[in-house]
């Protein structure tokens, strides 16, 4: 076994798991193909959406994917930051909506 | 910021010798990644030969008024190679017999040439169909003696091609150096002033985009639009295409990779990204590149790794087409960068 769980390595080694079940694999590289075709959302929109997500499971290989796809499309490091800000803030506000569950058991507990 | 060239640092790189051990060592002599022209074997393409003469680019001198950091040329003010009237006049009988429809004036910043005027005068006159100035457009702020150089561009009908690596300002200094961003605006502006890039206009302007940093261009087609939009949003400024290049693994982009330990990772994608449909369409294909001192080269970054021509005939003053058509291409492992995604070239994707 590697020593560690992630290698960069590997990222490239991807399209390897249709060796294992070619059936499923091709299904999901046409559907994650066509997913991030120009469409209503552009390819562009949709990488950075893309790279939203990866922060927000963070995965690193999602992460290294789709920074570099972003700066083959010119974005600029601004616009991802924003992007990323996007993620917290709806990770955060997760957590913070709860809040009112947190206070109406608060409010309906204590006299 | 750079301020000198690896030639004038004496870098080890400057060495061409030297960086065609790096392309042929490491993982592609023990095997990680094939070589060239193995991996274009693999498609029945091997070896790669020249075809008729359609391109003559001719580069007149490595002096530039930059220093841009991936700079295949190794170019900057520091750089004293420069075409010689003699030179140039070998060149222009070859351009009056071969039928090439394509003159390609390149350098550094070829209008640093003192000749160049006369040159371009001389070679309009023998009528090709295309003919290519590659201006870094911030030449034409740099000092008064070139403030003109759009009119004298458009008496000749040259088609303009210019390097602009970002519609940012950040991503455009960052790669080429402070200010070159707010003097290329100018200068685009000053070339739609007298005509050129205007929708429909004879007076073709095209901008070269390439990545600034370790990483492959993304399709030409998008980037123009984002280009376009960008630049006539915020500047008002029109241009016509946009060629997309990838930044070939050699000289100071060599360099800029190796020091940030991006080569392995860089030539991985280049390889990944191979595409066997590009190779019939490379550069070397239909051009020849003529150094500043009339040497014959494949292309401008054979030129660069001084690897002349596989040909009896070596120099302009010997040009012989029927000698040097069918010849076969030198390559080495930087080729890749022309047939990686939709290949590369002085004119963008190829395929
Ligand atoms: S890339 Fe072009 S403008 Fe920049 S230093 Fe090289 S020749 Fe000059
Ligand atoms: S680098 Fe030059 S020789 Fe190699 S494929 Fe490209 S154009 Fe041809």
């Amino acid at each position: 076994m590697a020593k560690t769980y992630y290698d960069p390595a590997d990222l490239r080694k991807f399209g390897k798991i249709t060796e294992w079940n070619e059936e499923l694999g091709t299904k999901f590289f046409d559907y994650y193909n066509s997913v991030f075709e120009e469409g209503h959302l552009s390819a562009r929109e949709k990488s950075l959406i893309a790279l939203a997500v990866a922060h927000t499971i963070q995965c690193p290989y999602c992460i290294d994917a789709y920074t570099g796809d972003g700066l083959q499309r010119g974005i600029t490091k601004e616009e991802m930051m924003e992007s990323l800000h996007v993620a917290g803030a709806i990770r955060g506000g997760a957590s913070l909506v709860h809040g009112v569950q947190m206070m109406n058991k608060v409010n309906k507990l204590e006299m | 910021m750079l301020s000198k060239s690896l030639k004038r640092r004496e870098s080890e790189l400057a060495n061409t010798k030297r960086q065609l051990e790096i392309l042929s060592n490491g993982i592609f002599q023990d095997g990680e990644l094939p070589k060239f022209n193995d991996k274009i074997a693999e498609s029945q393409q091997f070896p790669l030969k020249a075809n008729l003469l359609e391109i003559l680019q001719i580069n007149v001198g490595y002096m530039c008024n930059q220093v841009c950091e991936h700079c295949h040329v190794d170019a900057g003010p520091d750089r004293k190679e420069i075409m010689t009237r003699e030179t140039m006049l070998q060149c222009l009988e070859v351009i009056k017999k071969t039928g090439a429809h394509t003159l390609d004036l390149t350098g550094g910043a070829p209008e640093m040439n003192p000749n160049f005027r006369w040159f371009v005068e001389e070679a309009a006159k023998a009528g090709i169909k295309d003919f290519i100035v590659r201006s870094n457009l911030t030449i034409i702020r740099a000092n008064k003696k070139y403030h003109d150089l759009p009119e004298f561009f458009k008496k000749h009908n040259i088609h303009v091609v210019s390097s602009m690596p970002h519609w940012t300002r950040g991503k455009t200094d960052k790669q080429r150096g402070d200010g070159v961003f707010d003097k290329s605006i100018q200068a685009l502006k000053d070339l739609n002033a007298v005509g050129y890039g205007i929708p429909d206009s004879p007076l073709k302007l095209d901008l070269v985009y390439n990545p600034s940093g370790a990483f492959l261009p993304g399709d030409q087609a998008s980037l123009e639009k984002e280009f376009k939009k960008a630049l006539l949003e915020d500047f008002n400024i029109q241009f016509h295409n946009l060629f997309a290049i990838t930044n070939l693994p050699i000289s100071r982009f060599l360099d800029y990779l190796i020091a940030s330990e991006n080569y392995e990772d860089y030539m991985y994608q280049l390889v990944d990204a191979f595409n066997p449909a590009a190779v019939a369409n490379v550069m070397c294909t239909n051009t020849l590149s003529v150094s500043w001192d009339g040497y014959l080269y494949d292309c401008d970054f054979n030129q660069m790794l001084n690897l002349k021509v596989n040909s009896k005939v070596k120099h302009i003053k010997d040009y012989n087409e029927a000698l040097l058509t069918g010849r076969t291409v030198v390559t080495s492992q930087h080729c890749y960068g022309c047939t990686a995604g939709a290949g590369s070239s002085c004119q963008g994707v190829v395929a």
